[in-house]
């Protein structure tokens, strides 16, 4: 049990140590420094402006390590930094990325934490009530009706939403925020409402087939023919045996906890950290962009490894092999 | 000027026609292989034939969207007077021939005869069935033009993401040993990074084209397929037909190709399928974010964001691209739900 824990550990920094490099790839070696001090001061900036732009921004340095210089380049800054959370400077203001992802963390948490359990409860609870009239016209219908839900970007959900119940029947207000929690929860109703509606086809899909498959297998006919009735079966066996698939579809979907719904942040002027990556995508703020794909990845391997070692609480088989 | 063909392409080469038409007749050419190889093999046969019975609504209309894409792609230099959406010297498409000269001036209502705002009449009343666009474009022609876009985002990016991940996705799980330690890492490594941010990254680095968008999502959605295609090998590998193919001395490749390839096909078609409806969604995201690919019914989408609050407000333009793509979509998921249930028995179909 130890060893493997250990050993899932080490994998996980290895796999945090590639991103490292996929993202120095990126963002230095493709895009060199040139190239973003190019995007921010214009193309045909004489060569003192870049190099002074890239001097403020702490670019000037050579890209790979040297015999001159082992440690002073920045390949060996970017994964020294990145690893002591220490994110630097927005390339675009100069304001440091710790602070803006501090203030923009708990707008957006505030967004996708009831997002993520209303989802997750409506998708099982529909799910669940598919499962039972399993093979009937219910359940016919809402296979429909999933494929139909995802066929729909997300995009017209949040321009349709919004027109017809704010716009129309005027009952949530178009887009803001409010620092105020009593007031707040007023303007997130809405994008939460739509999430949860744009998110349930495919979901209620997936939970289907997962309870559905669990019913089919042989401890399920077992319970029956002890006389449980189909609710208990639902409830005490294959609920607990679908854990491991819906677990795993939860960790999948952590790293957005952090990272916010970027179009609906935008589409609702709530002040979190998709937001944060929208600003960034408009003002070439490649520094903000990469501390947002690290810490995002971060998350999601950490989330991994939690789950991987629950893995091992729930399902003792794990464990052995 | 005529008999280009082809050869037309605009300015930027990778955006130009050439390039656009060479995709989408390259796509069309492989499901036109695809089709012959599929009818001299009966298994194939039945499949799709099945499928093609299950769905025939849906396969009608996903036909009906690849006509009009192929319309669209064929195109040619000179012929045509008035141009509307590319340019006077650039190759026109059928589907350019045939609005031709019906730009407008501004917004005009479906059917209109005067324009919506300053109500001077239109040069074609009541000729424009879907309206006309902020530029005067028709709407109808633009939704049109929508549906190369789509397939060519959804064709393009497959022809990128499925080969790549048969080759690692099949070297890993055939082989295993360090290759599939490769291969595996490769694989966590892209899976940890959060999609959206990896392709917005990946667009900003690449620079913002037709091409890069279409390399950034395929970077971002061959893992899901590749993790896939290498459990599936890993599978086949044990089997005794292989082991007996090894004992006969038939070498590696000729195993990889002749006795696992065949028995992954089915998952390649799924994939497929189900990427192409993904991939139209995520560009849609990425042309609200103002990084998608032009003239793509996303981009249409997009501009609603403004024309929805105008007063009167403008409906037409997002109506007909929502209309547009939610059909297309739905019949690519409800085929693609048919293959699965009819290629894939293992998984769970509707009920059975």
């Amino acid at each position: 049990m130890l060893a493997y824990i250990v050993r899932r550990f080490a994998y996980a920094l290895l796999v945090v140590w590639g991103v490292l490099l996929f993202l120095f790839v990126l963002f230095f070696a493709v895009t060199t420094p040139d190239d973003i001090a190019r995007r921010s001061v214009g193309d045909k900036a004489l060569p003192r402006v870049i190099e002074q732009w890239k001097h403020a921004h702490g670019y000037d340095r050579p890209l790979w390590p040297s015999v001159d210089a082992p440690t002073d380049n920045l390949l060996v800054d970017h994964f020294r930094r990145m690893l002591t959370f220490d994110l630097g400077k927005s390339d675009a203001d100069n304001v440091p990325i710790a602070r803006r992802i501090r203030e923009g963390a708990a707008p957006s948490l505030l967004l996708t934490l009831p997002m993520f359990a209303l989802g997750l409860l409506s998708s099982i609870g529909v799910s669940l009530f598919v499962a039972l009239f399993r093979e009937s016209y219910i359940d016919r219908a809402w296979v429909f009706l999933s494929v139909l839900l995802m066929s729909i970007p997300m995009l017209l959900y949040i321009i349709f939403g919004q027109f017809l119940l704010s716009v129309v029947l005027r009952w949530f207000p178009l887009s803001g925020f409010d620092d105020d929690p009593a007031v707040v929860t007023r303007f997130l109703a809405l994008p939460v409402l739509i999430a949860v509606l744009s998110s349930l086809g495919s979901s209620v899909r997936f939970y289907r087939t997962v309870f559905v498959e669990e019913i089919h297998k042989d401890y399920v006919r077992t319970a029956r023919a002890k006389g449980a009735g189909e609710l208990r079966i639902l409830r005490f066996h294959v609920l607990r045996n679908a854990l491991i698939p819906i677990l795993t579809d939860v960790v999948m979907t952590i790293p957005f906890l952090f990272t916010g719904s970027l179009l609906l942040e935008a589409a609702f002027g709530i002040p979190g950290l998709g937001s944060l990556v929208v600003d960034a995508i408009n003002a070439n703020d490649f520094s903000t962009l990469r501390a947002m794909v690290f810490l995002g990845s971060l998350l999601f391997i950490v989330g991994q490894v939690l789950t991987d070692i629950s893995y091992t609480i729930v399902d003792p088989r794990i464990r052995l092999s | 000027m005529m008999g280009y063909g082809l050869l037309a392409s605009g300015s930027s080469f990778l955006d130009g026609a050439a390039f656009g038409n060479g995709v989408v007749l390259a796509v069309f050419g492989l499901a036109a292989w695809a089709g012959y190889y599929a009818r001299g093999n009966e298994i194939w046969r039945q499949a799709l034939g099945e499928v093609f019975r299950r769905r025939r609504l849906s396969v009608f209309v996903l036909g009906l969207y690849v006509a009009l894409a192929l319309a669209d792609s064929i195109s040619w230099v000179g012929g045509s007077d008035r141009a509307d959406g590319v340019l006077a010297h650039e190759a026109q498409s059928l589907v350019d021939r045939w609005f031709s000269g019906t730009t407008e001036k501004s917004y005009s209502a479906p059917l209109a005869s005067a324009e919506f705002y300053d109500k001077t009449p239109l040069t074609r009343p009541r000729a424009h069935v879907l309206g006309t666009n902020i530029l005067g474009q028709d709407v109808l022609y633009m939704t049109v033009k929508g549906a190369r876009v789509a397939l060519l985002i959804g064709g393009l990016t497959s022809l990128i993401a499925i080969p790549l991940a048969l080759l690692f996705g099949m070297a890993a799980g055939y082989f295993g040993g360090r290759i599939d330690d490769v291969v595996f890492f490769v694989m966590s490594t892209l899976a940890s990074m959060p999609g959206i941010l990896l392709l917005i990254a990946l667009i900003m680095v690449l620079g913002q084209s037709t091409f890069s968008v279409c390399v950034a999502l395929g970077v971002t959605s061959w893992v899901n397929f590749c993790r896939l295609a290498r459990g599936e090998t890993m599978k086949l590998r044990e089997l005794d037909y292989v082991a007996a193919a090894r004992a006969l001395g038939v070498s590696h490749a000729a195993i990889l190709w002749r006795h696992i390839l065949p028995n992954l096909m089915h998952l390649v078609v799924i994939s497929f399928v189900l990427l192409f409806s993904s991939l139209v969604l995520a560009e849609a995201t990425l042309a609200w974010l103002g990084i998608g690919v032009n003239g793509s019914w996303g981009q249409m989408i997009a501009q609603a964001k403004d024309e929805l609050s105008r007063d009167p407000i403008v409906w037409w333009n997002v109506t007909a691209a929502g209309v547009a793509v939610f059909v297309l979509l739905l019949a690519v998921n409800r085929i693609g739900d048919a293959l699965r249930d009819v290629l894939d028995p293992r998984t769970l179909g509707e009920g059975k």
